[in-house]
């Protein structure tokens, strides 16, 4: 089921929420809804679920304007932040839930509802502990029960809320790859809502980053980190390094010296690099200062470098190797091999 | 041993602990105790025959009949009420909703003789709403209705303000879950939102129903002391007491603390065995 969000507002008490946003979500798509907090993540997936009513815009499912559906209607498939697994149900009535509050037409029979029961909680791995209640599960289970209770309904769309965000960093792992697998295996166009960038990079096909109600750039993993299309994508995701420059007649100037770098157009500009996208340099226009700080990262070292002047210091850190002479005080240069300007 | 040197931060010496509990004990013994004793060796003062014909006798059993009655029509509609009104202010955000709670209190903070009088002035045989109400042969004051009026008035925030924190406190989640899920609003009542509820409720009803049974200042100003007709139990004693029917006044009266007592232990139940689902803050 392809989803269409068209020019959606979202205002709560007039502050918006959502500014105009427009996104289109291929059927059988895995995707991540990523942001900072307060960046109308969750708003943009209530909205789809119809849990909340747009101020303005509309939302497709297929071709069918789902706008005005009620979230019974929509069909979809909702997994909350907290599981909001029904405390006083055991496990098997929790994902029979769905089944059990048809009405009577489309209702299937007791021993049906159980059967399917079953085969979901068999396709989450929890296979033998459908007596048990919500509060003698872990995270991680409670997690899977949640996600078999949602596609009880044979829903058409899958929607999770910070799937993974209640749960220690191990189990976090271990359910991503868990997730990818269950979605290749059943292919329903899934939107998950995360904060964690690692998260949405890994898991997702693309990724949508949204800053303050609006969404700043869509792409694969591969686009978002290596083509970030806006200084916040750039620096919201992956770590990064900017320093307020200035062109003239086509050489990038940091601090009134050349830094050995070109660009098209002359003004004011942000520049932006990656910490590991530099390279050491001898000699020739660059950016030069004492080193501050540094760090062993696993295979390699992070120097503090102060470049600017000492009333007005810049800090960057970048990724130097292990055996650069880089202890505090000592002098380095460097010059950005990837890097992007914003005006 | 290492520990006996150790001082808990948040205990104090054996003197103070003992000083303070004995304090709390006199206290209780005095003022709760006491009189509790009191009432059952004045019941049975004159032996069990006496105790049992007192609680025979006809304005006595009609007494404990009326206050059954009354008790099994304010509680339910205090239930049903109860449950209305903290589910709309728990789930549903409207504007009033702060002062709704705060009329919700209302009875709490008024005296229960001034609750009745308000319904003596306005149904009364003087007031604005008397004349019409006699034309059509219907007497509120002064007869069962107003009494169940009063009855309902001074203990409907019982339930209500028993679910109302934990309704608040649980949140909408389980019920955005079950709608999302397919469920109309009846089976999301029925199946999420009442069995969350449903030890708070049970311990609200219990609490409302010892306030109705033993409510004395309303019901004493609508009533009309009639005996056999607009006596309740606590009316009754008062006026047994008055006639110097000491065993009588008592008989009745341990009947009432009976009550409490069976109230005061279902409570404790409760509170051991559901406590986390009573109060707020129980999340999975």
């Amino acid at each position: 089921m392809e989803i269409r969000v068209e020019k959606i507002r979202k205002e709560f008490d007039l502050y918006p929420a959502l500014h105009d946003v427009s996104l289109k979500i291929e059927s059988g798509e895995l995707i991540a809804l990523l942001g900072p907090s307060g960046s109308g993540k969750t708003t943009l997936l209530r909205l789809i679920a119809g849990l909340e009513q747009p101020t303005q815009g509309r939302i497709f499912f297929g071709n069918e304007d789902a706008s005005y559906r009620s979230v019974q209607e929509r069909n979809v498939g909702f997994v909350f932040q907290h599981y909001a697994l029904f405390r006083h149900m055991s496990v098997l009535d929790n994902v029979a839930f769905g089944l059990k509050v048809r009405p009577k037409g489309q209702r299937p029979p007791k021993a049906e509802i159980r059967r399917r029961a079953l085969e979901l909680l068999d396709m989450v791995q929890l296979t033998g502990l459908e007596k048990r209640f919500p509060n003698q599960l872990s995270g991680g289970q409670r997690q899977r029960v949640a996600l078999a209770r949602a596609m009880a309904i044979e829903p058409k769309v899958l929607l999770l809320d910070e799937p993974f965000g209640a749960l220690d960093a191990k189990v976090r792992k271990e359910l991503r790859r868990w997730l990818r697998e269950f979605h290749d295996r059943t292919g329903h166009t899934t939107v998950f809502v995360t904060h964690d960038q690692e998260e949405a990079l890994e898991l997702a096909d693309r990724v949508v980053v949204m800053s303050q109600g609006k969404i700043e750039q869509v792409g694969s993993s591969d686009d978002v980190y290596d083509r970030p299309n806006s200084p916040f994508v750039f620096s919201f995701i992956g770590e990064s390094a900017n320093l307020p420059v200035r062109v003239e007649g086509g050489v990038v100037h940091f601090h009134g010296a050349p830094t050995g770098l070109t660009a098209q157009r002359d003004g004011e500009a942000r520049l932006f690099f990656r910490p590991q996208d530099v390279a050491l340099i001898e000699e020739g226009p660059g950016m030069t200062g004492p080193v501050t700080s540094s760090r062993r990262l696993a295979g390699t070292r992070i120097a503090e470098i102060e470049l600017g002047s000492s009333q007005e210091p810049c800090h960057v850190e970048i990724e130097v190797p292990l055996e650069a002479a880089a202890s505090n005080g000592s002098i380095l240069s460097f010059r950005p091999t990837r890097w992007k300007l914003f005006y | 041993m290492s520990n006996e040197r150790f001082k808990n931060p948040i205990t104090e010496s054996a003197p103070v602990r003992w000083t303070l509990i004995a304090a709390v004990l006199a206290f209780l013994s005095l003022f709760v105790l006491t009189p509790l004793v009191i009432v059952f060796t004045e019941a049975f003062s004159k032996g069990w025959e006496e105790y049992i014909l007192a609680l025979q006798e006809p304005d006595a059993v009609k007494a404990i009949r009326l206050t059954l009655l009354v008790a099994a029509i304010a509680v339910p509609a205090n239930l049903l009420f109860g449950l209305a009104a903290s589910w709309a202010i728990a789930k549903f955000e409207f504007r009033g909703k702060s002062f709704l709670i705060t009329l919700i209190d209302l009875p709490f903070s008024v005296s229960p003789v001034i609750s009745g009088l308000v319904y003596v002035l306005l149904f009364g045989a003087n007031s604005f709403l008397g004349p019409i109400l006699k034309s059509y042969g219907m007497q509120i004051v002064f007869a069962v209705p107003g009494i169940v009026l009063a009855t309902i008035f001074v203990t409907f925030p019982f339930v209500a303000r028993e679910l109302i924190p934990l309704m608040q406190d649980q949140g909408t989640g389980d019920e955005e879950a079950a709608i999302s899920l397919g469920a109309n609003g009846w089976q999301t009542f029925w199946y999420v939102t009442l069995p969350n509820v449903k030890w708070a409720l049970l311990y609200g009803v219990l609490l409302c129903n010892a306030r109705a049974m033993g409510e004395f200042g309303a019901v004493s100003v609508v009533s009309g002391h009639i005996r056999g007709l607009t006596n309740t139990m606590p009316l009754h004693v008062e006026i047994l007491y008055n006639d110097y029917n000491v065993v009588g006044a008592f008989a009745v009266a341990s009947l009432l603390a009976l009550l409490a007592l069976l109230t005061l232990v279902l409570r404790t139940v409760l509170e051991t065995r559901y406590g986390s689902e009573l109060s707020a803050g129980q999340k999975h």
